[in-house]
């Protein structure tokens, strides 16, 4: 599969190693060229810098072959805009959105977008284990 | 009307000064404290402190009963995200954003956004007036119908003076509504209206046709 990652941040460049290391073909792309220290010196992915709302650099990262789009910068908005582009413009058949605000994702979601908050999973999950 | 601005920099602050003297309620949101602080010391209750891109600061502003919301931060992804959540959450009648590239002007329109404000290019076709050798000046751009006011001065050697305009073979989709001569006098031209050196003509004309104006009236 061939997927393109936005935000090399540590859930981005976890992902990226994740999926790169099963044969998965895998662009990243930051906007800070830094961030690409976290993949490590083996990643056999693409790098691409730049930010992700502009078409032009998600065209250098291949997203018209792209089979999955995955948005985790660390700004709600951009993710959110990104995953737009991806979907509404390249039609990228796999768009999922990291949303931080859990009544944002809850828009978004509703409007259509594949959201993930990890807000939300995280105390959900905390409250479980709290309670046994 | 209640006139929510998200972003209270230079453009919110002014914009927000500009519409409370008009005598609308407004209500400018900003994130940064110490904006915020300078705000508030002159526009008082009509500044809220909070992140406009919060879906519940924006419940907080009351953003239900807002008539208009525009978005002037720095980034348009937040401005974006603002006029999406206005119009898709809130049913916000009129959602306006600025956009600070250029470039993403399209990408908003595709993306649902209706009114989108460019500063970038407003300031580059301001500048683009006042440089003489600009021939052609873009009025306003009417980008969903294709559509642009632009103008044009005749020079002392035009090819098209001592004719009236119904021979000068203007394209169908162009139209003249405004001539002004002298830069005083306005004159609504007729196919037998004949142009002088120094007239500033006023067009109405589609993107495809600017080059064809500009040959007949400039040469």
């Amino acid at each position: 599969m061939r997927v393109i990652i936005l935000g090399c941040g540590r859930t981005g460049a976890y992902l990226a190693r994740m999926l790169a290391a099963e044969g998965h073909q895998v662009a990243v792309v930051d906007k800070n060229s830094a961030a690409f220290a976290r993949l490590g010196s083996e990643f056999p992915g693409e790098l691409v810098i730049g930010t992700g709302i502009d078409e032009d650099v998600l065209r250098e990262a291949g997203i018209e072959q792209a089979e999955a789009f995955v948005a985790v910068t660390d700004w709600d908005n951009t993710n959110v805009m990104a995953a737009q582009v991806a979907k509404d413009i390249f039609t990228v058949p796999r768009v999922i959105c990291r949303i931080y605000d859990p009544l944002l994702e809850e828009i978004y979601h509703a409007l259509g977008l594949e959201t993930l908050c990890p807000t939300l999973l995280g105390a959900i999950r905390i409250k479980e284990i709290l309670e046994g | 009307m209640y006139i929510i601005v998200v972003g209270g920099g230079k453009v919110g602050y002014y914009l927000t000064k500009s519409l409370l003297e008009e005598g609308h309620e407004v209500l400018v949101i900003e994130k940064d404290p110490q904006q915020y602080a300078m705000l508030t010391d002159e526009l008082e209750a009509n500044a809220l402190q909070g992140d406009g891109c919060e879906a519940s600061v924006m419940a907080d502003a009351g953003l239900g009963r807002a008539d208009v919301v525009v978005a002037v931060t720095g980034d348009d992804e937040d401005n974006l995200v603002v006029c999406q959540i206005a119009k898709h959450k809130f049913n916000v009648p009129r959602a306006i954003a600025r956009i600070n590239n250029p470039k993403n002007e399209n990408l908003f329109r595709k993306l649902g956004i209706d009114v989108t404000v460019s500063s970038t290019e407003l300031i580059l076709s301001q500048i683009e007036r006042f440089i003489p050798a600009q021939s052609l000046v873009h009025l306003l751009t009417l980008r969903n119908v294709g559509v642009s006011f632009v103008e044009l001065e005749i020079p002392p050697n035009s090819p098209a003076l001592g004719r009236p305009l119904r021979e000068l073979g203007i394209p169908d989709d162009s139209i003249f509504p405004l001539v002004i001569r002298g830069g005083k006098e306005a004159i609504i031209p007729y196919g037998d209206t004949v142009l002088e050196p120094g007239d500033q003509v006023i067009a109405v004309t589609s993107k495809g046709s600017e080059e064809m104006l500009r040959r007949i009236l400039r040469g």
